[in-house]
């Protein structure tokens, strides 16, 4: 490979200039002749049974088009619609009408008559879990464990199914009489490793504490609007979605039409951060509406909708008993959640949390036990850092509280349970062995954070009082999985002499949309200026994508392009050999040419190479591709066939174990003890993400990650009332997101750039580790300005604060979800 | 229709999220002029002149149209965003006389004759970039950059106030815009560079 010139460098990307002048089109910036208008009808209760629907009133209103309801809708198999007959949630859709304008389809929603028959309803997980408590569905109230396939079994896996769980009085009296504990009844999954008891024996302090870890709304800028047509019977459609060439799938499956028919168009996402991770399936209502109508239809979903239908974190309740020794070392974790799905799922938070607890604390022996419950309450999704932030927020003021017992520095007890090298972390797995994972840096990120924060300076500070300011300083460690393997790249060198690079990835403004083109250039000595970087359409011909969820596409992607780049190369080097004499071996790139070794004179152009390998056909310009790439990769690259030098390739590079980035957080807070208010002074994320593949994106990625975790820490949460099941935490004002007025001057974030040897460009993903390292720190530097008994919920908000500062302990509400 | 009073109006526009509808946005296009008689009590003149960008355009405006459905969905505006259409996020934001307005909360009846500018009328006649938006590419400010138009010209606008604001003062001046990427670290340094380069072309 020659010296990476493009990997680890700024660069301009190609869709800025149309960002800064508001010529970059998201999805409702698309207009259609003859173009309609939707609106929807939301549900208003918590859980109900539409028993009649009378669209006679509506449908005699002048403009109105169409009214599409569950009915029309594909059967997904009790799977999440865009629509239902039986409203799970206040907020869900029942009924969609398609008019020529908006005010037209609003008034024709207001005289739609529906009958609906109220079913009963739970808000908080407890609450359902407690003998007689009501049930969020009428055929249980949890997620029943996923069983593994049977030996032999053929065929996509049985949908997830629910089941039926109460606990006993027994287990909600709790041992201590203060109510402030989990209570542990009958857990559905559990997995453990080691001797929990004996390690409970060798453990010099042993501390037992619950936390609650609140969910908040996604709230992307840009909310899930959509606009759909139909042409030649295929459907087109503007959609917002965190990932492109992998959305197509879940598209046709709402709509009930094959992949193929589905031309996906989202050249900008005005973000996600998890809720549209494959899409939305709310963007089955435009494409049926606008086949029911035959007209183009667009969906404007607006900020209070989308405080309903925008999915948000999965909140859980956790219980924690963890052994330390002496000096810190954690001996036995005991780790009990209560996660709740809201009305969909399952969600799979309570999974990774327990796997990221595993990895990031290193614990001697293990036990994890949880319970998926269902609520009454909008829908949940992965949202940045699924699980391994709520593994921080419940670990994290356990470790720091032991911290404080031992009289340990926290650097030092989270830098004798960090994980390093090939760490390993969760519960064995089939073949008995437990997993690992393919490089963990995470001491030398302690180290450098201490250096680079100034940590000791700061520790001789805080706790000090000023007036009414108390100052303290925490830190944390997030992980999170960072990178998939085995997806496919397409490129091309063209007759023009440029490389074309086929790009499937979602443009979030994360930049890994052209990132993923730079190795390529690399491998192929290709100088930027000639690489065109194809994205935003799947009528542009993709190739098989990761989606861009779970911090993986840095990673699959720059493997995949190596992959197709080295293809290319050795297309170029065979044509050199075949035109000029010798073999492959003898002929080398660079300048835009490929040449003999030593003898530049020797060789071809690009462009000349290009032209032979269409004169030559076969693979060379794609008429054969390798049998390994996946179907979506042949139907691509078939249409791509003699436009050049075909490089495609399926990532087929061995890989030991399975990749994790980890983001250690630095945080130092001021408390005013008289108004309860948190300012944060200083923040420093430090980013074990292997090599640095952007490096201005990558501190874009720590530091926005971070805020996200300090948002959590600090101001956002969600919150829906008990009472009716309404939520309250609706629209921006009432989630409380962070502002820029939030944030220290600067934010700082460094990177260690220590290449990652289980991937050969070396990069792993970054977007979800800052986030639990954020949340972590910061509750712990409040921690250690105001008291590790403090608090055991997030966010630590101004009444949480005072009401523990004036009792001398902490007087909130120890376990409801929403307060 | 119901002449529009302020209750109707509030009602319809705004009011109506708590109910089983969902109406949050309204927009009235403009082939369908339902029951609107020009002579109704309280009636206004609809076919308006707009100055926006420089540029008087004729338009035609229902009475309770907001700014940001004129600029977006009748003079094909779209790099104005709606991002809340409630006065939240500020991506809507359009300077209206040099002062930055949140374009969702504006009726557009109240812009005539008054100098509207939005992102796309930041560029010179030639084509250059206006300072701050060459100091956000050159920074590479934001990520997914739906805020992006509300955040310059927020930062346009406070530039005409304080056209040499510490960092400091400069999120205070565009702390009205959410960016929900939270890259805002990078949008002050961006923005802050377009205060360097607006301050160079300023003086020379």
């Amino acid at each position: 490979m020659p010296d990476a010139k493009l990997v680890g460098t700024n660069y301009l990307p190609p869709d800025h200039i149309a960002k800064v002048t508001g010529r970059a089109k998201y999805a409702e910036d698309f207009r259609a002749d003859g173009m309609l208008f939707t609106k929807l009808l939301l549900s208003p209760m918590p859980h109900a049974r539409v028993l009649y629907i009378d669209k006679e009133g509506a449908l005699a209103l002048p403009g109105v088009k169409a009214i599409l309801t569950a009915d029309d809708l594909p059967d997904l198999n009790g799977a999440e619609k865009a629509l239902t007959n039986e409203p799970l949630y206040v907020g869900e859709p029942i009924l969609a009408i398609a008019a020529v304008d908006e005010a037209s389809a609003a008034a024709a929603i207001e005289a739609i008559h529906v009958d609906l028959a109220p079913l009963p309803f739970v808000v908080d997980p407890l609450d359902s879990l407690r003998p007689g408590g009501p049930n969020a569905r009428r055929g249980g109230n949890v997620w029943a464990a996923p069983q593994p396939p049977a030996p032999g079994a053929q065929g996509p896996p049985p949908p997830p199914a629910t089941d039926l769980v109460k606990w006993t009085e027994a287990d909600f009296a709790d041992d201590e009489g203060d109510g402030t504990r989990l209570p542990m009844g009958r857990a559905l999954e559990e997995w453990s490793f080691g001797d929990l008891e004996a390690g409970f024996t060798d453990a010099d302090l042993v501390l037992d504490e619950t936390f609650i870890v609140q969910s908040t709304g996604h709230h992307p800028m840009e909310t899930r609007s959509a606009m759909a047509y139909w042409q030649n019977g295929k459907l087109y459609l503007h959609a917002s979605t965190q990932s492109v060439a992998a959305t197509v799938a879940g598209v046709a499956r709402w709509v009930g039409i094959t992949p193929a028919d589905v031309v996906l168009i989202c050249e900008f996402t005005g973000g996600g951060f998890g809720s549209k991770g494959a899409g939305a399936v709310s963007s089955a209502i435009p494409a049926l509406l606008s086949k029911k109508a035959n007209a183009p239809v667009m969906m404007r979903i607006s900020r209070e909708e989308e405080s309903y239908i925008g999915r948000a974190r999965t909140n859980m309740s956790g219980r924690a008993r963890v052994g330390f020794t002496k000096d810190g070392k954690i001996t036995a974790l005991d780790l009990f959640l209560v996660q709740d799905s809201g009305a969909y799922g399952p969600m799979g938070d309570h999974r990774s949390c327990g796997n990221a607890a595993s990895l990031i604390y290193q614990p001697g022996a293990m036990r994890w036990r949880a319970i998926n419950v269902l609520t009454n309450t909008p829908p949940r999704s992965q949202q940045r850092s699924p699980g391994p932030m709520q593994a921080d927020g419940i670990m994290e003021p356990i470790v720091t509280k032991a911290a404080k017992q031992l009289g340990l520095d926290q650097v030092a007890i989270r830098r004798i349970n960090a994980p390093e090298g090939k760490a390993i972390y969760g519960p064995a797995g089939p073949n008995g062995m437990r997993p690992h994972v393919t490089s963990a840096f995470v001491k030398e990120a302690l180290d450098r954070g201490v250096e680079v924060f100034g940590w000791e300076a700061r520790k001789a500070r805080s706790g000090q009082r000023r007036g009414p300011k108390v100052r303290g300083i925490g830190v944390a460690v997030g992980p999170h999985g960072a990178g998939s393997v085995g997806f496919d790249s397409i490129m091309t060198i063209r007759p023009d002499g440029k490389l074309y690079v086929q790009s499937g990835v979602g443009n979030l403004g994360t930049h890994s949309v052209f990132d993923l083109a730079r190795p390529a250039a690399d491998v192929l000595a290709m100088p930027w200026e000639k690489v065109e970087v194809i994205w935003g359409n799947t009528g542009k011909h993709l190739p098989n994508t990761c989606l861009s969820v779970g911090s993986q596409t840095t990673h699959a992607m720059t493997r995949a392009n190596h992959a197709g780049a080295m293809d290319a190369k050795r297309k170029l080097q065979e044509i050199a050999a075949l035109d000029l004499g010798g073999s492959p071996d003898d002929y080398e790139l660079g300048n835009e040419r490929v040449y003999r070794r030593g003898n530049p004179g020797r060789g071809l152009s690009y462009a000349q190479a290009a032209k032979r390998a269409i004169e030559l056909g076969g693979r060379f310009d794609g008429h054969s591709v390798p049998e390994d790439v996946h179907q979506i990769t042949k139907t691509s690259a078939a249409a791509l066939v003699g436009l050049g030098l075909m490089g495609v390739a399926k990532d087929t590079f061995p890989r030991d174990g399975n990749t994790f980035s980890f983001v250690v957080g630095f945080a130092e807070v001021e408390v005013d003890v008289e108004t309860g208010k948190v300012t944060l002074v200083d923040y420093l994320s430090v980013g074990d993400v292997g090599k640095v593949v952007n490096p201005r994106s990558l501190m874009a990625q720590l530091n926005g990650g971070s805020c996200l975790g300090i948002a959590h820490a600090l101001c956002q949460k969600w919150v829906i009332d008990p009472q009716y099941g309404v939520t309250l935490a609706r629209r921006f004002h009432y989630n409380k997101p962070l502002t820029i007025l939030d944030i220290p001057n600067h934010l700082q974030a460094t990177a260690l750039d220590l290449p990652d040897p289980e991937t050969p460009v070396g990069a792993r993903g970054v977007g979800e580790p800052p986030v639990g390292a954020g949340y972590g720190a910061v509750l712990n530097a409040i921690a250690d300005a105001i008291g590790v008994d403090a608090f055991r919920r997030a966010p630590v908000t101004a009444d949480i604060v005072l009401m523990s500062l004036e009792h001398g302990r902490r007087m909130h509400e120890p376990l409801r979800t929403h307060l | 229709m119901d002449p529009v009073t302020r209750r109707n109006f509030i009602k319809t526009v705004i009011a109506a999220g708590a109910t089983a509808s969902s109406v949050g946005y309204l927009f009235r296009g403009p082939g369908a002029l339902l029951g609107q008689t020009p002579s109704a009590p309280g009636a206004v003149e609809r076919l308006i002149t707009l100055n926006v960008n420089g540029q008087m355009r004729r338009v035609d405006v229902m009475k309770q149209e907001t700014l940001a459905m004129t600029l977006r969905y009748k003079l094909g505006l779209t790099g104005t965003k709606l991002g809340c259409d409630r006065a939240e996020c500020g991506a809507c934001t359009v300077l209206i006389d040099d002062v930055p307005h949140y374009s969702c909360s504006v009726l557009t009846h109240t812009v005539r004759s008054r100098a509207v500018v939005t992102i796309e009328g930041l560029e010179s006649p030639t084509g250059e970039l206006h300072p701050v938006q060459r100091g956000v590419l050159d920074e590479q400010g934001f990520q997914c950059a739906f805020c992006m138009p509300g955040f310059i010209m927020s930062a346009v606008g406070f530039l005409k106030v304080n056209p040499n604001p510490t960092r400091q003062e400069l999120a205070h001046g565009i702390s009205g815009n959410l960016c929900r990427c939270q890259d805002y670290d990078k949008i002050l340094t961006a923005l802050m560079k377009g205060v360097e380069y607006t301050r160079g072309a300023s003086n020379a």
